[in-house]
């Protein structure tokens, strides 16, 4: 059972739903694209349906609305602590399928990953609602249907955007917001159900493939800017800094930043050691996550098929090319 | 033979080594064409000329070996190129478009290959190069002027009487900075090390910063994006026999509008003190006996200043000096 409303409609729906909610979704941001006259899809809040961008994919996923990139978690001073106030506005997030899987993903590592639940995660993770739209068409570098992350349950709301008008499926509690409207129509949401890239992914990895010679290519070719890990839906790795104010170095702050197992810096220890310092062995760590060790743990793959790590790297590094270049690797040494 | 000398080399034709050949000049303001011109180009050099082209270091092609009693001819088979390239730019042509062109003192406006391709330049350097083609042609002045899409100057503004480097404005969002260090650590390297870190965060030195637009294509993580496109002029730069030297900043910070202001003023500048006993002069001989306060007054004179432009104080030319009796010793002891 649907709504199906026309743009104002929707449009109509959207301005109640203002009263009590924040609505976020990608918005296309003119001329902020890294060159020159070229636009950036990125997520941003909304005030009416025409902001939200459906045409194109956004460089950045939605995990930022529930983990920021850079975030306070509390200031001191010499022998005193305190959480920032923190009180976030209920919300709802406009995402695709893609993105609302990795969100499942984002749960399951702040939230049910070992005994500690993330309370900084959490309180932004209550607040937010999920619109997830279906894609009218698959965008270059896509391959959610191989990783099986192209449908989706569980949202606040689908919908596919069909020309002139919208199917909305909203779950019961938002259906309060399409009062006048009908609920009559028979159809079922739509996902969609073929990409230009399909992707294998090999059974079977093991650490036997730590030191294989495949990742040596990705030394040659990658310069550790780390644009994969920030864009990426499911990347959650952070680091702390403590900053001490200039004027006062008695008082400061300690924040969580987002960092990237890519950049240079990541695996650095007191005394100077470093784990991984080839870009190679960065590759092969992040590679492995996605598609390996994270299933270990959560019994799926980290990895959604999004493929904003192929849109982004500057080298063309194609994180999919590099799954399937793997299983003839695995297949080979088996 | 009669030829009107004069006549013809205003008609962008010369007299040429070969008694009775003339060679015709083909501006493309921007340095950027439709390919179907370069048709028109090979039919006039295969049946007119003596099958050859020459590419100017200007970006205008050069059809030698015609005879002169074809220039009518080739003024007429020409048209469709002056047509598409000037006047569909908005360039006034009094006595029409099938004569040939009316000036050749004012040089073509030449662009390196600017946004359109290049991921470093800051601005469309056709699209500006052919709005200052239509604020100054036609013209018998004898000026060079260029346009640069970023500092790198493959154009080589600096050997121009007025070069324009597009510069970028780039804004920093804090929020959005993971402390990577790639803007800080490229900047220091490539460009004037205008960023530094403190507490975890990037901060700009506004004075040193040239508007590369280089930290915006490093950040991985659209910390860094694009503000306000403006330009940095640099004048009198210049070749020749007397004294070659490297041009120096008029302005930076300057808006499209000052950019065009100024150089149209320039030419009320020339006009005002021209040496007219001669058969030309060069703008930066002009500004020689001038002065720059007075070139200064003059070609600022009645614009509205953008709120963020600096203006050079004074301008310390150098370059070479080849006067031998000063600068070269006579090793033969008369």
């Amino acid at each position: 059972m649907a709504y199906i409303l026309t743009h104002a409609e929707f449009d109509t729906v959207l301005q109640r739903l203002k009263q009590d909610y924040i609505l976020i979704g990608p918005v296309r941001k003119k001329n902020k694209g890294k060159f020159s006259d070229a636009d950036l899809i990125t997520y941003g809040q909304i005030e009416s349906l025409s902001d939200l961008e459906t045409n194109g994919k956004s460089q950045f996923s939605a995990k930022e609305t529930i983990f920021p990139p850079s975030q306070t978690l509390f200031y001191f001073t010499e022998d005193e602590y305190r959480e920032p106030k923190f009180e976030p506005q209920k919300r709802i997030v406009f995402l695709r399928a893609c993105d609302f899987n990795a969100i499942k993903r984002l749960d399951l590592l702040f939230l049910e990953n070992g005994q500690f639940v993330d309370a900084y995660y959490k309180r932004l993770r209550e607040k937010t609602h999920f619109f997830v739209f279906g894609c009218e068409k698959s965008y270059e570098n896509c391959f959610c249907v191989s990783t099986g992350t192209n449908q989706c349950e569980g949202y606040d709301a689908f919908l596919n955007f069909k020309g002139e008008k919208i199917n909305l499926f909203p779950s019961e509690p938002f259906k309060r917001y399409f009062a006048g409207y009908e609920e009559n129509e028979d159809i079922l949401p739509q996902f969609i159900e073929r990409n230009h890239i399909q992707v294998d992914i090999p059974e079977g990895l093991s650490t036997k493939i730590y030191d294989h010679p495949y990742w040596d290519q990705y030394g040659k070719r990658c310069i550790g800017c780390g644009r994969c890990n920030f864009s990426c839906p499911t990347c959650t790795c952070f680091t702390m800094q403590d900053i001490f104010y200039r004027d006062n170095k008695n008082a400061g702050e300690r924040r969580r930043v987002w960092a990237s197992c890519q950049v240079d810096g990541f695996t650095d220890m007191a005394g100077g050691h470093s784990y991984r310092k080839q870009q190679g062995e960065r590759m092969r760590f992040k590679v492995m996550h996605k598609i390996h060790d994270f299933a270990k743990r959560f019994n799926m793959h980290m990895c959604v098929g999004c493929g904003r790590c192929d849109d982004v790297c500057p080298e063309y590094i194609s994180f999919s090319q590099c799954i399937s270049g793997l299983k003839g690797v695995v297949a080979h040494d088996n | 033979m009669s030829v009107d000398t004069k006549k013809i080399k205003k008609n962008a034709y010369r007299v040429t080594k070969t008694r009775g050949k003339t060679c015709l000049r083909v501006r493309v303001p921007g340095g950027h064409l439709p390919s179907q011109y370069l048709e028109i180009i090979k039919e006039i050099a295969d049946k007119f000329g003596n099958g050859t082209v020459h590419l100017t270091t200007r970006q205008g092609f050069e059809i030698p070996g015609i005879d002169f009693s074809s220039i009518e001819m080739i003024n007429q088979l020409i048209s469709p190129m002056i047509v598409g390239l000037e006047k569909e730019i908005g360039v006034p042509l009094a006595n029409g478009f099938d004569k040939g062109y009316p000036a050749a003192g004012t040089r073509n406006v030449s662009a390196c290959i600017g946004n359109r391709v290049c991921t470093m330049a800051n601005c469309d350097t056709t699209a500006l190069a052919q709005k200052i083609e239509r604020t100054i042609f036609p013209n018998d002045f004898h000026v060079k002027i260029a346009v640069t899409g970023c500092p790198n100057d493959c154009i080589k503004a600096h050997m121009q009487d007025i070069g324009v480097i597009a510069q970028v404005e780039p804004l920093y969002d804090e929020t959005r900075c993971i402390s990577c260090k790639a803007c800080v650590k490229n900047c220091q390297k490539v460009a004037t090390g205008a960023l530094t870190m403190g507490n975890y965060k990037v901060e700009r030195d506004p004075h040193r910063c040239l508007g590369c637009g280089e930290c915006i294509l490093k950040c991985p993580n659209a910390a860094w994006t694009r503000g306000n496109k403006f330009y940095r002029l640099v004048i009198m730069g210049r070749t020749g026999k007397r004294n070659p030297r490297l041009a120096q900043t008029f302005v930076q910070w300057a808006s499209e509008d000052v950019v065009l202001g100024v150089i149209k003023n320039m030419y009320k500048y020339i006009d005002k003190h021209i040496d007219r006993t001669l058969e030309k002069e060069h703008v930066g001989y002009i500004f020689d006996r001038t002065g720059y306060n007075e070139f200064k007054n003059v070609v600022l004179e009645g614009i509205q200043l953008n709120p963020e432009i600096r203006i050079a104080t004074f301008i310390n030319f150098h370059g070479s000096i080849y006067d031998s009796q000063i600068i070269f010793e006579n090793v033969t002891k008369a």
